[in-house]
């Protein structure tokens, strides 16, 4: 019965094939560590958010006046409207840590470099939609938080030449954040999300197309590949059962540890909170607009702190195939660049005064500093390289990619696939 | 504990991938469930789910209207005569006796829509005419003439003291 069910579907619809293409015969290689559940992670967080969201938005009511009493509405009265909240709060704060060590891993190994720039450009987009959708989420519980969080983070387009300041009044609709605000930003808050599971579904397709990356960065023999079901289904939900762990303790036991308690108090135009911060994921980029004294070159710097990653496929020249595995001196910037990000991320909570001022320059300075040398060591590095020789398990695994593709060579061309045939050529050359 | 034979049987594998499907299968249900009970009526809706009348201000021969879970009640204080008049009457669309619709006999406590599609019926001396398609209802509640199908409904309701009842059951 089942089974002439799925033939009857197969007949008009690839099933069968695209299971068989994006599960059952995906080729993953066999040498991914835990770092790479991280993205199916982030979807299963993505849906969570979606799902708890929808259930919100069911007794959440977006107007000044109700927006703070609708929250507690849903905390106190709602069915199991702490949860759904909790879920949500708490799941903003875990997509962000899941996608900060997504993104951390694919500069420490390289995923980035060829052929992923278009996967990398689509995660940084994606990045930057989490960004915007979380900055506008966060303006609807309407506590004093919020709503000096969205007052703040509007305002920065004033900097804007000429036209700054009808920018805000547009953004907002009105002198401040209003009625007006809230109501668009709940809005776009829910539209946002579709526009993720869109983005995901290209980063996916991106991915199936130019397969995994892995640890050593270097393309495995076709052996050492096997199919992502079920030797990878099983890991990244061995990996989901850890994470929820965590989640869950945190949804539990601490859901507040992730809520200022400012918050608490209902958004007022009139008075501003002696501290205000904004929420963990934002504060190195934060930091980064305080430390420039100009506020068109702070506003620009922080847009630029995430969209030089953009550059990462070409500030990359070294031509030691990988990541930071067989690269010492990227793998030392990898590091700096990681505990750079820590002491802006502690700057940006601190306020701005005394030592932190001059601690979060130098630290900004370090940021995009290390960006800029990236071309150089990554040249001096190869060099270095190409006089020492490769690790040996680098030479070997560079060796078995050449054979493989010069197999495929000797293939295409009894073939006569010229297009694919040039590719691969190409491929060979970049690579010896 | 398994010996090296048992550990290599397919039949292990399978078992043991049946049964963790049925674990998560079973998970995922149990996280469904708070999602679906949000949905249903929340504190401050069942805190509603009863309602006080006072009877004493309502003086013999007429009918207040009272709201219980936001929909409309009547509660009528009978004269005797009414209730008289309600004995011994015989309806076609749906037979009952006036004694089965009360609880004391100069109080009729019903649901103040119509069965046939949910219209508020006007009160007038003999009972209820419904405006949206002209179903009449007796001093008992009973439908005299159609399209409504059936009897106004008597809802739950109990007397706390000889001049207060309570209508609805506590959600």
């Amino acid at each position: 019965m089942i089974k002439k069910v799925f033939a009857w579907v197969d007949e008009r619809f690839p099933l069968d094939e695209m299971i068989k293409h994006e599960l059952t015969e995906y080729p993953v290689p066999r040498n991914l560590n835990y770092m790479w559940s991280f993205g199916f992670l982030a979807m299963f967080i993505l849906i969570v958010q979606l799902v708890s969201g929808i259930f919100l938005a069911m007794h959440y009511k977006a107007d000044v006046g109700m927006a703070f009493d609708s929250i507690q509405h849903i905390m106190r009265e709602v069915n199991y409207g702490w949860l759904i909240r909790y879920l949500h709060s708490t799941g903003a704060s875990a997509f962000f840590a899941l996608i900060f060590i997504h993104i951390g891993r694919t500069l420490y190994y390289g995923s980035y470099r060829r052929p992923r720039e278009l996967l990398w450009w689509t995660g940084l987009l994606l990045l930057l939609l989490l960004m915007a959708t979380a900055f506008m989420g966060y303006l609807l519980p309407w506590g004093q938080m919020s709503f000096w969080g969205a007052q703040v983070i509007t305002a920065l387009f004033g900097v804007t030449p000429f036209i700054g300041e009808s920018v805000v009044i547009w953004l907002r609709g009105d002198f401040v954040v209003g009625d007006a605000t809230l109501t668009r930003f709940f809005a776009l808050h829910y539209l946002f999300p579709f526009i993720i599971c869109v983005a995901v579904a290209i980063h996916l397709v991106a991915l199936h197309w130019v397969k995994s990356s892995n640890p050593s960065g270097i393309t495995l023999h076709a052996k050492d590949n096997i199919p992502f079901h079920p030797y990878f289904t099983v890991k990244d939900l061995f990996g989901l059962g850890v994470f929820l762990i965590i989640f869950f303790g945190f949804v539990f036991f601490a859901p507040e540890f992730w809520i200022m308690p400012e918050n608490n108090v209902p958004a007022d135009p009139m008075v501003t909170p002696p501290h205000i911060v904004p929420e963990w994921y934002f504060l190195p980029f934060y930091a980064i607009l305080r430390s420039i004294p100009d506020p068109l070159g702070g506003v620009v710097a922080m847009a630029m702190s995430i969209l030089i990653f953009l550059a990462m496929p070409w500030l990359d020249r070294s031509n030691v195939p990988g990541g930071a595995k067989f690269r010492p001196g990227y793998r030392i910037m990898v590091y700096v660049w990681f505990v750079d990000l820590m002491v802006l991320g502690y700057v940006g909570a601190q306020a701005p005064e005394g030592i932190f001022v001059l601690l979060g320059r130098i630290a900004t300075f370090v940021y995009f500093g290390l960006f800029l040398l990236l071309p150089f060591i990554s040249k001096r590095e190869e060099r270095r390289s190409r006089v020492q020789g490769l690790p040996r398990e680098a030479e070997r695994l560079i060796r078995e990619e050449q054979e493989e593709l010069l197999r495929s060579e000797h293939y295409l061309r009894r073939e006569n696939d010229e297009k694919e045939l040039k590719n691969i050529r190409k491929r060979l050359e970049d690579e010896s | 504990m398994a010996s090296d034979k048992d550990l290599d049987s397919p039949d292990r594998r399978d078992f043991l991938g049946k049964v963790t499907t049925a674990v998560g299968a079973v998970g995922v249900a149990g996280a469904c469930v708070p999602f679906i009970s949000s949905m249903n009526p929340s504190k401050d809706v069942t805190s509603k789910s009863t309602s006080l009348v006072d009877l004493a201000s309502i003086p013999k021969g007429k009918t207040h209207t009272i709201e219980w879970q936001g929909k409309p009640v009547f509660v009528t204080h009978r004269s005797d005569e009414t209730i008289a008049d309600m004995q011994d009457v015989s309806t076609e669309i749906d037979p009952q006796a006036d004694a089965d619709r009360i609880q004391k006999p100069e109080w009729l406590v019903v649901v103040g829509l119509c069965t046939h599609l949910g219209c508020v019926p006007n009160r007038n001396e003999e009972g209820w005419i419904c405006p949206c398609h002209g179903s009449i209802y007796d001093n008992s509640g009973r439908v005299v003439r159609g399209p409504a199908p059936s009897n106004l409904i008597v809802p739950h309701y109990e007397f706390v003291d000889e001049k207060t009842i309570i209508v609805g059951k506590k959600v």
